[in-house]
C-alpha cells in the first residue's frame, strides 16, 4: 500500500545542494561544569588546566575559549592526570590501572586533543593477586623522560617516556629496608607508596613516602638511600620546600610535620616541627598539603592543607585551610574537595614561590582564590560555570540581544558580585582563534530555589551575567540571611563560606517553571511552581516598593473540584528593597496554585497570558487588571485537582507491576538452584506457576484512541499572541491563542486600546474560535505565519524598525504543532492547508518544536524558515514552513535520556542546548552557518613528535624480559615495501638508561631519499617494545610489525 | 389498497385500518406518499416506519423512491402497508420469513401487535440496511501474500473502544542467510466487546507487520503503539495471523496455487476443488462508498466559531504544497460477510510460509487484473 508510505521528495540535486548549505548537525561544545570530576592537573608552562571525570573524559581549559575534550575508550574513572609540562602532553591514570598519553595536536591552525599511547599495568581493581602492582601515585620527572610509579605493593617502578617502556630498575621494600634501623623494621610492612616527590634542586633524587610513615630520599643514579625519615604516623602526602632543605609531610591524624634534610645524618628520627592545627581532639586526615614561600615576613609563609578538621564537630564539612603567618582561613565548601593547586612562579632562579592564586576543584564547582589580594577574594571563573548550583528547572534562550539591554544586565550583574575581584584569570594558556560572535545571546535558566540566572551564551564559554532571585518577594519558612554566614571574630576554626553550589531549596514552590523576556522593553515574566506569575521590569536604580498582588481564579466557579495540592506562596506585605536589575511590578497568583505550564508576554500590548493544568488567564499588567480567565478542565478529570504529589498514585500500579516482574524473575532464577532438593517440589511448582504468570502478563501496550476525558487533559501547553485575522479576512487585530493537552485550541480576539488610552480603556477578550483537533494529542506549539509564510515578528520589532513588517495583505495561517502532527490552517476560516503526521509515519512523538531561520553558508542573503522538532526518540527533524516537507533528520539525544530531551531549547538561528548531566549543557548546531565551537591554538614545544608513532598497544610490556640483547635479535618485518621513499622524519626516543651499543642522544633523521630496512632496524632499536611499528611517510602511514620472539 | 396502519398505544392494541387508493401509473415521490399516510391517519408529526408485504409475504421497508415504486409495482392489486411509530419500531419484523408463515392479515397483525408482556426476551434491534456502516474490512487482498491480512478498523468517533493490546516478541523469518529470529510486535490481548474482538479479524498472537502502510520492523513497542494511536481513527493493520487456516484464498485456481508459492502441479487440483466449493460472488457485500473513505481518511478537526455552532473543517481543495494528501484507496473494498460459513475450505493455506512472500508478489501482479473483476470471498 504505497500510498501511505512516506512520500519521498524527488532527489533534486539542486535542492540537495541547498539543503547541504543550510543544514548540518554538529555537537559543538559542552557548557557548564563537568559531571563527577575526579582528577585535576595544571601545566604552569603552558598555563593549561586539565580535569578528568569519572566517565573517562579529560577536559583541558586555558584562556577563555580555549577548550579541548578527550574521551578514553573505556569508561573508567580518571584517577590522576599529569601534564608533561610544556610539551602539550597529558598523562592520565584510570581506575582500571591503565596509563594513557594524550597529545595536543595541531591541524589547520586549530589544536585538538588525541590519545596517542596507552599502557596497562596488570593490576586490576578487585583482583587480589594483582593489587600489588596497582598504581597509587605517579611522579613525572621534571626533564620529562622518566615516570616513577608508586604501587600498592610498595614497589616503585620506572617507565621511560614517552614510550612507556618499563626499565629494569624497580625499587622494592627490601632494598629500602636494608638501610632502615632494626628497631624501625619490627617485621611490619612499609605499606603502599603514598607520595613521590622530586627534589627541587637535584633531579636525580626523589622523596618516597610510604603509608606507614617512612620517608626515603632515594638517589636514582647511585641506587642508594640518601636519607631516611622515620615517621610513625600514617602518611598522606609530601611536599618539598622550594629550596630543597626541608619538606612537609601530612598525616592521617590531621597533623603535619616539617622535616629538615641534612646530608650528614642519614637517619632522621624526629621532625623539626609537628603541628595538628585543629587538635587536640581527633581530627580527620590532611589528604594533601602544599607549601609555598613568599617574601612577606617569615621564611615559610603559606601552607595549605585540606581536611584536618576535628572529626566530631566538623567531620562532615569539606574544608581547605590556608595558613600564612598569623593569617588562618578555613575555606568551607559545599561539596567534596577533589584536588587543588597553586599558580605560582616556576622560575628556578627566583627565591620564592610567590603564589598568585589557589585553584580548588570541588565535586560540583571550581573555586579560584586570589592570593595576591589581601582578604583572599574569589575570582569569578570565565568557564566551568556551576549551572546546577540549584537544580535547573527550565531554560529559555534569547538570540540577538540588543546591546542596550545587554549592557544593563551586565551592570546589574556586576553590582551583585561585590565579594569578587575582577583580577586576571590565572589560567590563560593557548589562544582562541574562533571568530568573535556577531550576536549577543542570552541563556536564562530557571532554578528550583526560585532564581533565574542569566548566562552569556554568545561564545564557547558560558559566563554568568546576572542572578535574579524571586524568593525575596515571598514569605518563606527560612529567610536566609547572608549576614549569618559571616563568621564572628572569635569563631574557631575560622570558617569562610566559599562557592555557590547550594542544592537545597528553601521551598519547592519557589521553583521556576516558565520564563519569557521581551528583549526590547526589558520586561520579564517568570512563572513558578505555586502558580505565581511575576512581571518584572529592568531598572538601573535601587528601589523600595510594594508589590501589587492579584489573584486569578482559573476554575471559574467550576463545581465539584477541590484542590488537594500545595498552598500558594504568601507574598510579603509592606515594601521590599530591590537591588538594581529586574524588579517585580506585579505578582499574579493562579487559583488553584498549580504549577504554571505556559506563559507568554506581549510588552507592546502590556499583556501577559499564563496557563496551568486548570485553565489559562490573560492579565493586563499596566492596569493591574485581569482580562480573562478560562477553565479548560474536563468534568471527568480528577487527577488535575490532586496537585503534584499525588501523581505518585498513578505510578503505583506500574511500579507494583514491575516489582512483581522482578520478583518473578528472581523466583525463576532460583529454580535451578533448588532443583536437587526433593522437598522443594512445591517451591518448584510455585516458581513454574510464577513463570507462567509472567508469560501471561508481558509488557504490553493498550491501543486506544484518546478520549476527551483522559486525565490532565486540561493542561494548558502553549500560549501565543499574534496580530492576525481571526474574525474576518479584512481586519486584523490582536489575538491570543491557547493549546491544551487534549488537542483543544482556543483563539481569542482582543480589543487592545491604543498606547495613549491604556490607562483609561480596558482590554477586552472575545472568544473567536475553538478548535478541537480530532486526534486529541497535546498541542505543543502555536505560531501564526504571515502571507508569505514567515513567522510574525516579535513585539516592538516592527515599530522599532528592527524587522521587516509582516505581509498583512496575503492570507495568514496558523501552524499548530501537536505531539503527533503539524498542521497549517488558513485564517480566518481555519481550514486545513498542509499537514504532516509525524507519529503516524515514524512512531515518534513531538517533544520540542521551534521556528528557526536557517541561513545558507554560501550566501547570507539566502535563508529559509524551518520547523525544528525534537522527538521522544531523541532525534531532530527539520521541516520546511509552511509546506511542512521533511528536510533532514539527525540523531541527537539518546532516547533513554529523558531529562536531556526535556531540557532541550532551540535558538532562532538553528542551534540548541540540552542537559547531558545536571551540570552540563551540550550545545549543538543544526545550521551549516551558525556554529559556536571552540577553535583554539596552543603552541607546544615538543622535541619528540609522537604523531608518527601513533597509537600502539603496549599492554604486554611488563611480561617481557627486558634484556636488551634479546630485543636486538628480534626479527624485523616492515611492510612489504623494502624502500620507503619520501621525506621522513623519524623520531628517536632519548633513552639514557638504555645501555645498547646503538644508543645515542636525540637523533632525528631528516633525510630525503631511500630508507632501507637497515635504517628501519636502527630505528627499531629505539622503539624497542612496540609490537607494531607505524612509520609516517608524507601523508601515508606505513605499518610494520616487530616480532618479539 | 389495504392498509394496515398501526397506532400502538398503551390504551389499546387497537390497530387502525385505513384503505385508500393510488394511481399505479403515477405513484409520485416517496415523500408525497409519506405525507399522504400521515394525513390520512391524522398524525402529521409522528415519525413513521413504513413497510409492506411483498409477494413472498416478506415485510419490506418503504423509505425511498426506489422501494416505494417497487412496492407499488408489486401490488396485486392490493398493497398491504404496515406503519409503525419509529421510536417503537420492531425492526426484527423486517426481513425474510417474517411474513411467510403467517400470510393472513391477522397473522401479520399478530406479529406486529404482540403485547410486550408476552415477549420472552427483547428482540434484537437491527437497523435498516442503509444505516449500517462498516466497522472493519479486509483490504488489499489482491496485493498481499495470502499469509498476510490487512485489516481496517473504522473508528468513526464512536464510543466502542478499539480494544486490543500489543506486545514485543520474536518471529522466525527466512532470510538469504537462512532462518533468523527477529523481533516482532504481536497482538497480546483483545478486550471483550471491543471493536477488534467483535470483527473477528484480529486474534491474539497475530504478528503486526505494518501500520497504515508503514512497516513496523525495527520499531520499538512504544513507537508502534504511538503509530497505532495516531492512526486510531482509521487504523489499517497488516498482520500475519497466528492461525493461518482462515486465510483468504483467491478465486481462480491457477492464481491461487501460484500465489501459494508451491509448485503448481502439486497444488492445482486441490485449490481448484476448494475454490469451487467456497467461492460465490454473492457473498461479497460492497456497501462501502469511496467518498466516505475520503472523509475518514482526513480526520476532521472541529472548529467552533465564537458563539456559533460547530462546523467541521473542510479540506482546502487543491491547495498547493500538500505533502500528505493521499490518493484514494482502490475502490475494491470487500466487506466481510459474516453470514457465510464456508469453514474448512482453506486448510491448505496454513502451509504457506513467509519465505514465499517475494514470489507471491510477482504472481499477484500478473493476477491482479482478473481479481479486481471477480472480487474476493472471505471465509471464516
Amino acid at each position: 500500500m504505497m500510498k501511505f508510505r512516506f512520500r519521498r521528495q524527488g532527489n533534486d540535486p539542486q535542492r540537495e545542494r541547498i539543503k547541504q548549505e543550510l543544514f548540518a548537525f554538529n555537537k559543538t561544545v559542552e557548557h557548564g561544569f563537568p559531571n563527577q570530576p575526579s582528577a585535576l592537573a595544571y601545566d604552569p608552562q603552558l598555563q593549561l588546566m586539565a580535569i578528568g571525570t569519572k566517565s573517562g573524559a579529560i577536559k583541558v581549559y586555558g584562556a577563555p575559549g580555549v577548550e579541548f575534550t578527550g574521551l578514553h575508550k573505556d569508561t573508567a574513572a580518571v584517577t590522576q592526570i599529569h601534564f608533561l609540562s610544556g610539551q602539550g602532553r597529558i598523562l592520565s591514570l584510570l581506575d582500571d590501572n591503565s596509563l594513557h598519553l594524550w597529545e595536543i595536536g595541531g591541524k589547520e591552525g586549530h589544536s585538538y586533543l588525541e590519545e596517542v599511547r596507552s599502557f596497562s599495568l596488570p593490576g586490576r581493581p578487585g583482583i587480589e593477586s594483582t593489587s600489588a602492582t596497582r598504581v597509587t601515585v605517579l611522579l613525572l620527572k621534571l626533564n620529562l623522560d622518566l615516570l616513577c610509579v608508586g604501587t600498592e605493593g610498595g614497589g616503585v617502578h620506572f617507565l621511560q617516556l614517552p614510550t612507556f617502556s618499563l626499565l629494569d630498575r624497580s625499587l622494592f621494600h627490601d632494598e629500602v629496608m636494608q638501610s632502615a634501623p632494626e628497631e624501625y623494621k619490627c617485621g611490619k610492612s612499609l605499606g603502599p607508596v603514598e607520595a613521590l616527590q622530586e627534589h627541587p634542586q637535584q633531579a636525580e633524587k626523589i622523596l618516597i613516602g610510604y603509608s606507614r610513615g617512612l620517608v626515603v630520599l632515594w638517589d636514582l643514579n647511585t641506587r642508594h638511600v640518601d636519607n631516611l625519615f622515620l615517621g610513625k604516623q600514617q602518611l598522606e602526602s609530601l611536599v618539598w620546600e622550594r629550596s630543597g632543605n626541608t619538606f612537609v609531610s601530612s598525616h592521617s591524624d590531621g597533623g603535619y610535620l616539617v622535616w629538615t634534610v641534612n646530608s650528614s645524618t642519614p637517619c632522621t628520627h624526629q621532625p623539626t616541627t609537628s603541628t595538628i592545627p585543629y587538635g587536640p581532639f581527633p581530627c580527620k586526615a590532611v589528604n594533601k598539603i602544599l607549601w609555598r614561600t613568599t617574601e612577606t615576613g617569615c621564611v615559610n609563609a603559606a601552607q595549605r592543607t585540606v581536611g584536618g578538621m576535628p572529626r566530631a564537630s566538623y567531620g562532615d564539612r569539606h574544608c581547605l585551610t590556608i595558613l600564612q603567618d598569623s593569617t588562618h582561613v578555613t575555606l568551607d565548601f559545599t561539596s567534596r574537595v577533589i584536588d587543588f593547586f597553586t599558580v605560582h612562579c616556576i622560575d628556578q632562579e627566583k627565591e620564592y614561590d610567590d603564589p598568585t592564586s589557589l585553584v580548588v576543584l570541588l565535586e560540583e564547582e571550581l573555586v579560584v582564590i586570589d592570593l595576591a589580594t589581601p582578604g583572599w577574594p574569589t575570582i569569578p571563573s570565565p568557564y566551568l560555570a556551576p549551572l546546577h548550583s540549584s537544580a535547573i528547572t527550565c531554560s529559555y534562550h534569547i538570540s540577538n540581544v540588543p546591546s542596550k539591554l545587554w549592557e544593563r544586565i551586565i551592570t546589574a550583574g556586576q553590582s551583585q558580585s561585590a565579594n569578587q575581584t575582577h583580577g586576571d584569570w590565572p589560567i590563560c594558556g593557548g589562544r582562541s582563534v574562533a571568530p568573535e560572535s556577531k550576536q549577543k545571546e542570552l541563556l536564562l535558566t530557571g532554578h528550583e530555589d526560585g532564581t533565574v540566572r542569566f548566562w552569556d551564551a554568545s561564545g564557547v564559554s558560558l559566563q554568568p551575567l546576572y542572578k535574579l532571585s524571586t524568593a525575596n518577594i515571598f514569605q518563606t519558612d527560612c529567610d536566609h540571611n547572608d549576614s549569618l554566614t559571616q563568621a564572628g571574630e572569635e569563631e574557631w576554626p575560622p570558617f569562610r563560606k566559599v562557592g555557590c553550589f547550594d542544592p537545597y531549596s528553601d521551598d519547592p514552590r519557589l521553583g521556576i517553571q516558565k520564563i519569557c523576556l521581551c528583549k526590547y522593553s526589558g520586561k520579564l515574566v517568570v512563572a513558578g511552581t505555586a502558580g505565581q506569575v511575576i512581571v518584572m521590569y529592568l531598572s538601573d536604580e535601587k528601589s523600595d516598593h510594594m508589590i501589587d498582588v492579584a489573584t486569578v481564579d482559573l476554575l471559574q466557579d467550576r463545581e465539584g473540584f477541590t484542590w488537594k495540592g500545595h498552598d500558594r506562596l504568601p507574598p510579603k506585605t509592606g515594601s521590599v528593597v530591590f537591588a538594581p536589575g529586574f524588579q517585580p511590578v506585579v505578582l499574579v497568583q493562579c487559583i488553584p496554585p498549580a504549577a504554571v505550564t505556559a506563559v507568554t508576554l506581549h510588552a507592546e500590548w502590556n499583556l501577559i497570558a499564563f496557563g496551568t493544568s486548570h485553565g489559562f488567564g490573560l492579565f493586563d499588567y499596566h492596569r493591574r487588571a485581569p482580562v480573562l480567565a478560562r477553565c479548560t478542565l474536563h468534568p471527568n478529570d480528577s487527577l488535575a485537582m490532586e496537585g503534584p504529589l499525588s501523581r505518585v498514585k498513578s505510578l503505583k500500579k506500574s511500579l507494583r507491576q514491575s516489582f512483581r516482574r522482578i520478583r518473578k524473575s528472581r523466583v525463576s532464577g532460583k529454580k535451578r538452584a533448588v532443583i536437587s532438593n526433593p522437598t522443594s517440589k512445591v517451591q518448584e511448582a510455585n516458581a513454574q506457576l510464577a513463570e507462567q504468570d509472567a508469560e501471561m502478563a508481558p509488557v504490553q501496550r493498550r491501543i486506544e484512541a484518546r478520549s476527551a476525558d483522559d486525565s490532565l487533559s486540561g493542561v494548558v501547553r502553549c500560549l501565543c499572541f499574534a496580530d492576525t485575522f481571526l474574525r474576518d479576512g479584512t481586519h486584523h487585530g490582536p489575538t491570543m491563542w491557547a493549546g491544551t493537552n487534549s488537542g483543544s485550541v482556543y483563539a481569542y480576539a482582543l480589543e487592545v486600546p491604543s498606547q495613549e488610552k491604556f490607562s483609561e480603556q480596558s482590554v477586552e477578550a472575545v472568544l473567536g474560535k475553538e478548535i478541537q483537533l480530532m486526534h486529541r494529542a497535546p498541542v505543543v506549539s502555536i505560531a501564526v505565519l504571515d502571507g508569505r509564510g514567515n513567522p510574525l515578528p516579535e513585539p516592538y520589532e516592527v515599530s522599532r524598525d528592527l524587522a521587516k513588517a509582516p505581509d498583512m495583505q496575503g492570507s495568514h495561517s496558523v501552524l499548530i504543532a501537536s505531539e503527533e502532527q503539524f498542521k497549517v490552517f488558513m485564517l480566518p476560516k481555519v481550514s486545513a492547508k498542509t499537514k504532516f503526521k509525524l507519529t503516524a509515519h515514524e512512531g515518534c512523538r513531538v517533544r520540542k518544536v521551534a521556528l528557526v531561520t536557517f541561513t545558507s553558508v554560501s550566501s547570507e542573503e539566502y535563508c529559509e524558515n524551518g520547523l525544528v522538532c525534537l522527538t521522544n526518540l531523541g532525534d531532530i527533524h527539520v521541516f520546511s514552513v509552511p509546506a511542512l516537507r521533511p528536510q533532514v533528520r539527525y540523531d541527537c539525544i539518546r532516547k533513554e535520556d529523558i531529562s536531556g530531551i526535556a531540557s532541550c531549547v532551540f535558538t532562532k538561528t538553528g542551534q540548541g542546548f540540552y542537559l547531558i548531566s545536571p551540570s552540563e549543557y551540550e550545545r549543538f548546531s543544526l545550521s551549516a552557518r551558525v556554529i559556536t565551537e571552540p577553535l583554539c591554538q596552543v603552541d607546544v614545544d615538543r622535541l619528540h613528535d609522537l604523531t608518527v608513532l601513533r597509537y600502539s598497544k603496549l599492554s604486554h610490556c611488563l611480561h617481557l624480559q627486558f634484556e636488551h640483547n634479546e630485543v636486538f635479535s628480534c626479527v624485523i618485518k616492515i611492510c612489504s615495501s623494502k624502500y620507503l621513499q619520501a621525506r621522513m622524519k623519524l623520531p628517536v626516543l632519548s633513552s639514557p638508561f638504555l645501555e645498547s651499543p646503538n644508543s645515542s642522544a636525540d637523533l632525528t633523521l631528516d633525510t630525503t631519499g631511500e630508507l632501507t630496512v637497515e635504517d628501519v632496524k636502527d630505528f627499531l632499536v629505539y622503539v624497542l617494545h612496540l609490537d607494531t611499528l607505524y612509520v609516517s611517510c608524507g601523508r601515508a602511514v606505513y605499518e610494520g610489525a616487530v616480532n618479539d620472539s | 389498497m389495504n392498509r394496515n396502519p398501526r397506532e400502538p398505544s398503551a390504551v389499546e392494541f387497537g390497530a387502525e385500518f385505513r384503505r385508500f387508493s393510488l394511481d399505479r401509473s403515477k405513484p409520485g415521490k416517496f415523500d408525497e406518499f409519506y405525507g399522504l399516510l400521515q394525513h390520512v391517519h391524522r398524525i402529521p408529526n409522528v415519525d413513521l416506519l413504513v413497510g409492506y408485504a411483498d409477494v413472498h409475504g416478506d415485510l419490506l421497508p418503504i423509505n425511498n423512491d426506489g422501494n416505494y415504486h417497487k412496492a407499488i409495482t408489486t401490488a396485486a392489486p392490493l398493497l398491504r402497508l404496515f406503519l409503525q411509530r419509529k421510536e417503537e419500531a420492531d425492526y426484527s419484523a423486517f426481513g425474510t420469513e417474517s411474513l411467510t408463515r403467517k400470510k393472513t392479515p391477522a397473522a401479520l397483525a399478530a406479529v406486529l401487535l404482540r403485547p410486550d408482556g408476552n415477549r420472552k426476551k427483547p428482540p434484537i434491534i437491527i437497523s435498516l440496511p442503509q444505516d449500517f456502516r462498516p466497522v472493519s474490512s479486509i483490504i488489499d487482498v489482491d496485493i498481499l501474500p495470502e499469509t498476510h491480512r490487512r485489516v481496517r478498523l473504522y473508528k468513526h468517533g464512536q464510543e466502542k473502544p478499539l480494544g486490543f493490546y500489543i506486545r514485543d516478541g520474536s518471529s522466525v523469518r527466512v532470510t538469504p542467510q537462512g532462518l533468523e529470529k527477529v523481533p516482532g510486535i504481536f497482538i497480546s490481548r483483545l478486550v471483550p466487546g471491543g471493536l477488534a474482538e467483535s470483527t473477528g479479524l484480529l486474534a491474539v498472537n497475530d504478528e503486526v507487520l505494518e501500520v497504515n502502510g508503514i512497516e513496523v520492523a525495527g520499531k520499538s513497542l512504544d513507537q508502534v503503539t504511538d503509530m497505532m494511536i495516531a492512526n486510531s481513527h482509521n487504523l489499517i493493520i497488516t498482520v500475519k495471523p497466528a492461525n493461518q487456516r482462515n486465510n483468504i484464498v483467491r478465486r481462480g485456481g491457477r492464481d491461487a496455487s501460484g500465489s501459494s508459492g508451491r509448485s503448481s502441479d502439486s497444488g492445482t487440483s486441490f485449490y481448484m476443488a476448494s475454490n469451487a466449493i467456497a467461492m460465490t460472488p454473492s457473498h461479497i457485500i460492497q456497501n462501502f462508498r469511496p467518498e466516505e473513505e475520503e472523509d475518514s481518511e482526513d480526520e476532521e478537526d472541529l472548529v467552533i466559531e465564537g458563539g456559533g455552532a460547530a462546523i467541521p473543517i473542510g479540506h482546502v481543495a487543491a491547495s498547493a504544497g500538500v505533502t500528505c494528501s493521499m490518493p484514494s484507496l482502490p475502490r475494491y473494498e470487500p466487506h466481510l460477510n459474516l453470514r457465510t460459513s464456508n469453514g474448512g475450505m482453506a486448510a491448505s493455506a496454513s502451509m504457506d510460509t513467509v519465505s514465499h512472500k517475494d514470489q507471491d508478489m510477482e504472481v499477484q501482479a500478473v493476477a491482479r487484473r482478473s481479481l479486481e473483476e471477480d472480487g474476493t470471498v472471505i471465509t471464516l
